[in-house]
Formats: C-alpha cells, sequence, structure tokens
C-alpha cells in the first residue's frame, strides 16, 4: 500500500490511487507560535508513525520550533497556536504579517480560537506586569478555520490537514464556521443547549471536557466553572450545537 | 430510507437462559456484548448500569459477563454513556471498547469519530457500536410521577417497565399495572422532539423490540463490522433467528414508526424555526 493510501486508511478516508496524490502540489504550511504552550505543535507530533507521512506531504516554510528561518515567507497556510497579547507588539505584527502573507489562517488550538486559559490573564506578572490583555486572533485578524481543543486531539490535525491537501471541502466546512464562536466555555452548554429545548443527556460534554469540569446531573450537563478553561471542546462536541450528518454517512459508508 | 442503511434485518432471540432471564427484550444487546466480550472483540463496554437509586441508571465500563447481564434491561430515562468512553479509554486502559446506546448518543459518538477535537486516542478505541431504538427519553422524575403517582406503585418494587401497544406497563412481583401513553405525553424530555432517529442509524448494529413478538428483538445489522459479528454470533449459536418476513408485525411497524419519529423531527424544527430558536 502507498504512503498516502496508507495515511487516508488510517484517517478513515477514501483512498484514491497513489499517482493522483503524488500529483497535487505539496502546501507550504506555517506555524505561528502566539502565547501559547507549545502543546498543540505537541499534539500534532503525537501522530507519531503518521507524523512522517503526514510531514512529507507538506511543506513546512517557517515555524520557530520547526524551521531554521526568520524571515517569514508566503505560506498557504498558517496554523497559528496562542492567542494574542495585545500589549507585546511583536506578537501583534507577528499576527498582522501571517494575515497577510497567509492564503489561509488556521486558529489552532483554543487559546487562538476563544483565547482558552489566557481568557483568565489579567497582567501584574514579572517581567512584563503590563502584558494583561489575550485575545483570540479572530478579534484582530480575520480567521479562516479554527480547530479547537486544549489541545487539539492529534486526530484530529492530521484530518484536517488531510482534507487540506486534499481539498475536501465538505469535511473543513464545519472548522470554517468555528472561528466566529470566540467566547465559548463550559456556559454555553445551559445558553445554546439546555435553554435553547435541545440537550439530550448524551454526555458529550463531559466527555469532552479536558479538565473534567463537567458532570452530568438527571441527564444535563453541571459546569464547575472554577475548572472550565473556556476551551469549548464541550460545545464543539455537543451533537446538538452543529450535526455533519453527511460526513459522517459518507466516512461510515452509512 | 426511513431505518437507515442497513444490510439485513432479522428477528432475534438470545438462547443463553441466563440472559433471557434479564433481558428487555431478545436479549441481543446483552447477547452481542457478551459474545464480543469472550471472543476478545472488546475488552469492556460503556453500558447503563442502576445503582442507589431505583430505575435511576448511570454509565457503567462493564468488563465482565456479570457486569453486562447487572446492566439489561431498559431504563426509561436518560443515562449519559458517552461521557464514560473517555474514561474507559484511559483510567480503565480499554483498547477495544463496546458502546450502547440510544440514536442521539450513538450519533454523539459517531461525530467524535470523525471530529475528534478533544478526544486524543479515543476514537480508534471504539469497536463496536450497539443501539437501540428510541422513540423518545423521560426525566428520572417523569419516571416517578408515572409509577408513584399514576400507577400508586414504589418504584422499589418494579421489576420491569416497558413501552409497547399503546401504554406505559410497569410490572412488579405480583401486580402488572399500566397507563395509557398519552398520559405520558407532555413529560418526555423536550429535546426528543427534534430527534429524526428511531432506529439508530448511525449504530453498526441497532436493535429494538418494535416489529418482532414478546421476547424476541428486530435486528438491523448496518456496517460491514457490524454484520459479520452478528452472523458470527448466530453461527456459533448465541441467536435464535427467523426471516423477519415471517414474523408479525414485522418491519411495517417499525417503518411506520420511524416516519411518525422523523415528521414530528421536521414539524418541530419548523416551529422552531418560526420562533427563530436554533435547530440542531
Amino acid at each position: 500500500m502507498s504512503i498516502s493510501n496508507k495515511i487516508k486508511k488510517m484517517l478513515g478516508l477514501k483512498s484514491e490511487s497513489a499517482e493522483e496524490v503524488k500529483e497535487m502540489k505539496k502546501p507550504k504550511i506555517g506555524y505561528i507560535h502566539l502565547s501559547g504552550c507549545t502543546g498543540c505543535l505537541m499534539s500534532l507530533t503525537e501522530n507519531y508513525d503518521l507524523l512522517a507521512d503526514l510531514l512529507d506531504m507538506v511543506e513546512i516554510v517557517y515555524g520557530h520550533t520547526l524551521v531554521d528561518v526568520w524571515e517569514m515567507p508566503e505560506m498557504d497556510l498558517a496554523l497559528v497556536e496562542g492567542s494574542v497579547c495585545i500589549q507585546d507588539e511583536h506578537s501583534v505584527e507577528e499576527l498582522m504579517e501571517a494575515r497577510e502573507k497567509a492564503d489561509l489562517l488556521c486558529a489552532l488550538g483554543s487559546c487562538a480560537m476563544t483565547g482558552g486559559f489566557t481568557r483568565y490573564a489579567r497582567g501584574g506578572q514579572q517581567a512584563q506586569p503590563s502584558h494583561e490583555s489575550f485575545l483570540p486572533i479572530s478579534e484582530l485578524v480575520k480567521v479562516d478555520l479554527a480547530i479547537p481543543g486544549c489541545p487539539p486531539s492529534p486526530e484530529i490535525i492530521a484530518k484536517t490537514l488531510t482534507a487540506y491537501i486534499k481539498e475536501d471541502m465538505d469535511y473543513l466546512k464545519p472548522l470554517m464556521d468555528l472561528p466566529k464562536h470566540n467566547e465559548l466555555c463550559g456556559c454555553d452548554l445551559q445558553n445554546e443547549v439546555v435553554n435553547k429545548a435541545l440537550c439530550c443527556g448524551c454526555g458529550s460534554c463531559a466527555m469532552a471536557c479536558q479538565t473534567r469540569a463537567i458532570e452530568m446531573v438527571n441527564g444535563r450537563p453541571e459546569i464547575n466553572t472554577n475548572r472550565c478553561i473556556k476551551c469549548g471542546v464541550c460545545y464543539v462536541h455537543c451533537p446538538r450545537t452543529w450535526w455533519p450528518e453527511e460526513q459522517i454517512k459518507s466516512e461510515l459508508e452509512l | 430510507m426511513v431505518l437507515g442503511k442497513y444490510v439485513e434485518a432479522v428477528a432475534a432471540k438470545c438462547k443463553d437462559k441466563e440472559i433471557q432471564k434479564v433481558s428487555q427484550d431478545g436479549g441481543v444487546v446483552s447477547g452481542l456484548l457478551i459474545y464480543a466480550l469472550e471472543e476478545g472483540i472488546i475488552e469492556g463496554a460503556v453500558v447503563s448500569k442502576v445503582t442507589d437509586e431505583p430505575w435511576k441508571p448511570q454509565p457503567h465500563i462493564a468488563t465482565t459477563r456479570d457486569e453486562i447481564l447487572a446492566a439489561a434491561g431498559t431504563k426509561y430515562t436518560m443515562c449519559p454513556n458517552v461521557w464514560m468512553i473517555k474514561e474507559a479509554t484511559r483510567q480503565y486502559g480499554i483498547e477495544k471498547l463496546g458502546i450502547v446506546g440510544v440514536p442521539c448518543q450513538i450519533g454523539a459518538v459517531r461525530k467524535m469519530q470523525t471530529y475528534p477535537f478533544g478526544a486524543r486516542f479515543v476514537p480508534d478505541k471504539i469497536k463496536l457500536i450497539v443501539g437501540i431504538y428510541c422513540m423518545e427519553n423521560f426525566p428520572y422524575s417523569s419516571l416517578e410521577t408515572f409509577v408513584s403517582e399514576k400507577m400508586n406503585l414504589s418504584l422499589d418494587i418494579v421489576d420491569k417497565m416497558d413501552i409497547g401497544k399503546g401504554k406505559f406497563w410497569a410490572y412488579t412481583v405480583d401486580e402488572t399495572a399500566t397507563i395509557p401513553l398519552k398520559e405520558t405525553h407532555g413529560y418526555e424530555q423536550s429535546s426528543c422532539k427534534v430527534c429524526n432517529d428511531y432506529t439508530a442509524e448511525l449504530a453498526d448494529i441497532s436493535t429494538g423490540s418494535v416489529g418482532t413478538p414478546d421476547g424476541w428483538s428486530t435486528v438491523l445489522t448496518r456496517t460491514k463490522f457490524g454484520d459479520k459479528l452478528f452472523k458470527e454470533a448466530v453461527e456459533v449459536g448465541m441467536f435464535e433467528t427467523k426471516p423477519i418476513e415471517e414474523v408479525k408485525p414485522g418491519l411495517g411497524l417499525l417503518k411506520k414508526l420511524a416516519k411518525q419519529k422523523k415528521e414530528r423531527a421536521e414539524k418541530t424544527i419548523e416551529e422552531r424555526k418560526k420562533l427563530g430558536l436554533p435547530v440542531p
């Protein structure tokens, strides 16, 4: 089996002939590291066996932990990890530059998409007590797609990259709708699902929560707001906030 | 396709006497899980088990035949099984997991497999998804209302509950009580009204009581894997089967109810849109 077909098989995607994949041009990908923890990048590498194949399908042209390049080049896709500290002019500039130089800009991880736990930042710490305001990147620039998670799973990163390389717009569509939700937190389950008579008590939110801030009580989520880090995965995993029926059916052949 | 896509529909009944004793209908869910467990196809399964309060289920990670048997039987209130999937793959270290659920839960699992944002190394560990037909579900207090207030029975002494033939049934050791199903209307969890999946269309195998006589279940095998697994279980003698065409009332009734549920969802969704409420 060819590498590309192997990748597809592992990702549960329909396989095509190896020749077809070989002909696709390798997209130039940049990795922009703002106020993040490198956990999202670590998560990409946690694709283990698949990683070499995955990296072979793209060309990494920028990224401080990845390549020794100081000038930001033109990119087909920029993955942005971390929120942006607006008191840090370099961060703001780097984000602006990425937006200008990238064809597509992707908020990778909850910090970039929703601010994540940096929403709780309030300054007053050495060595930069004035660094207090951290925003999801969509507050400053247009974001084309977002992959929430703290960190996003290795699988979703691999699936997204593969879909991007294959120009599988059907798969990417929900991710393109996500950047507009940049204020997600556990409270959304109450406001957007329970209050809207949509909660069916399945427990996906509690399963997805990465800090165990959600408990199911009498078939409804109960949020421990002191544990919530505003990553938004409870909201995106809920089958009642958006429902990718066609995509599920095509992957399962059902 | 009002029943979703499926490979085969049959009537089935588990031949294992111990399973028959505790199962709601034909013992298909318990039989399948036990077969899969004993064959090493799964190492454990998320099931719904009653613990402290009578008839109030909690998701439970069953890793033995006895634990699966302890979870048999329908509980007509929400049990957030999806919650325990990550727990099963992490704390329990289960590499091959089975899960049982009603259609909305199966849908949630499939969505998580398709878009696993916060579910690192979970999707690949789910090996078997068994779906149960579901028309609607009830908050726990609704059950208390039916059994304690309308039937004057204590939930503690009820051995079995059932919905069928237009009635809600409660059985105790020496009594059978019913209320007309229309008396339960208005007590459903309201989100069930936007659900258009009656037969767990996204499961590997779906099963339920409608379509077959008492003590039997209607089985729809859906994925290639589900179809193969069920046929193997039949072959080794776990289940007795009959062609669905030979039993009454058969697929006709199943299709009718599935269609009703879809129409109700369509109507509710239209009403919600008029009110400016979000729809899934």
